[in-house]
């Protein structure tokens, strides 16, 4: 486990890699990705059992799955500087003939992706899939996911969400990015999503709650209860409420940077705010 | 030949929203629906006008389409938006069983239509909507070509009763269709007589077309340009007449030649009137990531694609 100074270090960067990809080509999601930094982080860094040496089955490691594919930026900063292919790749992040889709694709073979995601609310499905597969070949390993809260309004997640609480599908840990935001406003004015824990609970899942997202230490120990629940004939669902943002004051407190790139002025500010850790791409 | 000018440079999808906010005016049964992209859709006028009769229905097209085909029953006309892959794929069996073959009065509005939405890349970017609307019974699939058509085509859908997909798009391409032209469904234009070959195009690549037979003509080819707003039902007959004069035939469209006007064209003709034909279309494969121009050049959706088809075309006659 790396200290809190490095993972700290590393969230930084990968802020700056956030921000770099969506300004140098005007278009992708920084507010959701800055919100998810530090979830990403400790996932991929600590938490996660995974090669860096790419197996599209992989068998005998641990897998994420991101069904909320357009905050591709973080996920594509993390996967690099986690090692699965180089950092500066991140330069060609939604340019032609880029292996770094706008969103997360198989199709052109990208390492550390094994669906294709960004049409909304796929993803607990085939997380859920993938976990069945894991429990068929006898692998005791977890299958993680990541969801967005505003994606819980597609039907097809509580599909999943039921099946797998009906069959106790208990490798699967999922989380919510509860950011409480979506494209047009809020959650609770386009379409509240009510008491999620209990809704959740219902369907015979156990939810860990952090309280603060964007908190390491919060998040460490998050995991480390969500861990210590699998195995019980229930799957675990960290509701992880973020800020959307998180880490660029202008980008914090609202939705509007759910899908907006921003200026050079507006670079210069939030990179200043977020000074270079581990060496820019 | 006729010159057409560019009024400027505007997105179809601004066009629709024009178009809306008319009908809210004078349409008292217009309702629209929206799955958080009221902004992209350009649906917020109307939803600033009419707040009654704006439904926000969250990210869950599935539902919208459903609560579109039960708010017909009772005499609402309501216009779904969302992207054209949301529109589509996505809810293909609502739209089949709720709204097709239960003939109800549902508008499906889709925009960001095809790869010029650029940089969200392949799985926002569908280029199978205009073969899975146009396989369904009894439904009208329009795609129109600029903003001034498609503000006229969503009053023409409101005025129309059945069910209607009109797909529009992202990026600001030329604008030269009058401004008070009306729009027949079903009824192709004919934007330049010509002898040599002729081009049938859909959507912003009607305005390829046209460029492209500035070209040709410069190149001493007479190219007919004819352009089908509407891809079903068929305007069989301008498309064979035309057929007749000119001998050759391009179709063009920001679609997989897989199911879109293209196929339709060579159906029609096929039948009535063998004729060799070009397709410019993408070949049966996803988009990507780029900017809109960068992936009409990778895939062959311009002029100067449109120009290389009409002389292949020629050459086979
Ligand atoms: C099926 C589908 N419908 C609509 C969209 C367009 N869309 C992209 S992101 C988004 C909002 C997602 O909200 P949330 O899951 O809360 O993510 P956040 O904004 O918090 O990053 C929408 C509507 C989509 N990608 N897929
Ligand atoms: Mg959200």
């Amino acid at each position: 486990m790396s200290s809190t100074q490095q993972l700290n270090d590393f969230v930084t960067q990968v802020r700056r890699d956030i921000l770099r990809q969506v300004h140098a080509v005007n278009s992708g999601h920084p507010g959701g990705s800055l919100g998810c930094a530090e979830f990403f982080s400790v996932l991929y860094q600590e938490v996660m059992k995974a090669s860096t040496d790419f197996d599209m089955d992989g068998k005998e490691e641990d897998l994420f799955f991101l069904s909320n594919g357009h905050i591709s930026p973080v996920y594509y900063s993390v996967l690099a500087r986690s090692g699965y292919f180089p950092v500066e790749e991140l330069n060609t992040f939604r340019k032609i003939n880029t292996r770094l889709q706008g969103h997360p694709t198989t199709h052109e073979g990208l390492p550390g992706i094994r669906i294709a995601s960004g049409s909304l609310g796929q993803g607990m499905s085939v997380a859920l899939g993938a976990a069945l597969t894991k429990k068929l070949n006898g692998d005791e390993h977890l299958v993680y996911s990541l969801h967005g809260d505003g994606e819980l309004q597609e039907g097809q997640n509580w599909e999943a969400i039921m099946y797998a609480g009906s069959h106790g599908v208990d490798n699967l840990i999922a989380t919510v990015d509860y950011n409480k935001k979506q494209i047009d406003g809020a959650t609770d004015d386009v379409l509240p999503l009510g008491d999620l824990r209990k809704k959740f609970e219902a369907f015979d899942w156990d939810v860990v709650e952090v309280e603060k997202g964007n908190d390491i230490d919060q998040l460490r120990n998050a995991f480390k209860e969500a861990k210590s629940k699998v195995g019980n004939k229930k799957p675990v669902l960290i509701l992880m409420h973020t800020e959307m943002g998180n880490g660029v004051d202008f980008m914090m407190n609202t939705h509007a940077w759910h899908g907006k790139a921003p200026n050079d002025e507006q670079l210069e500010s939030a990179l200043a705010q977020n000074p270079e850790t581990l060496g820019d791409y | 030949m006729k010159t057409y000018e560019n009024t400027g440079n505007k997105d179809t999808r601004s066009g629709f929203g024009a178009g809306l906010t008319e009908l809210g005016k004078n349409n008292p049964d217009v309702v629209a629906l929206c799955a958080d992209l009221t902004g992209s859709l350009k649906m917020d006028e109307f939803k600033a006008n009419h707040p009654d009769r704006f439904f926000q229905v969250g990210i869950a097209e599935a539902n919208m389409i459903g609560l579109a085909a039960g708010m017909t029953i009772g005499g609402k006309i309501p216009f779904t938006g969302t992207f054209a892959n949301f529109s589509t794929g996505r809810v293909y069996d609502q739209i089949r069983q709720s709204v097709a073959y239960s003939g109800k009065n549902v508008k499906i509005c889709a925009s960001h239509a095809g790869i010029t939405l650029g940089e969200d890349g392949a799985t926002h970017q569908i280029l199978e909507d205009l073969g899975l609307m146009k396989m369904l019974p009894g439904m009208t699939v329009i795609n129109t070509c600029d903003f001034n058509q498609t503000k006229a085509a969503t009053l023409a859908v409101a005025a129309y009763n059945g069910p209607v997909y009109l797909r529009f798009g992202r990026p600001k391409v030329a604008n030269f269709t009058p401004e008070n032209q009306t729009f027949e469904i079903g009824k192709a234009l004919h934007l330049q007589d010509g002898t040599d070959v002729s081009i049938i195009a859909t959507g912003h690549l009607v305005w390829e077309a046209l460029e492209a037979a500035k070209t040709l003509h410069e190149k001493g080819i007479s190219a007919e340009v004819i352009n089908i707003h509407t891809i079903k039902p068929l305007d069989e007959e301008a498309i064979i007449n035309s057929a007749k004069k000119t001998g050759c035939v391009v179709t063009a469209e920001e679609h997989n030649f897989l199911g879109g006007l293209g196929e339709s064209v060579a159906r029609t003709l096929a039948q009535h009137h063998p004729t060799p034909q070009e397709f410019v279309a993408t070949q049966d494969t996803f988009g990507e990531s780029g900017t809109p121009a960068q992936l009409m050049e990778k895939y062959g959706l311009n002029a100067k694609s449109i120009v290389e088809k009409a002389e292949k075309a020629i050459s086979r006659k």
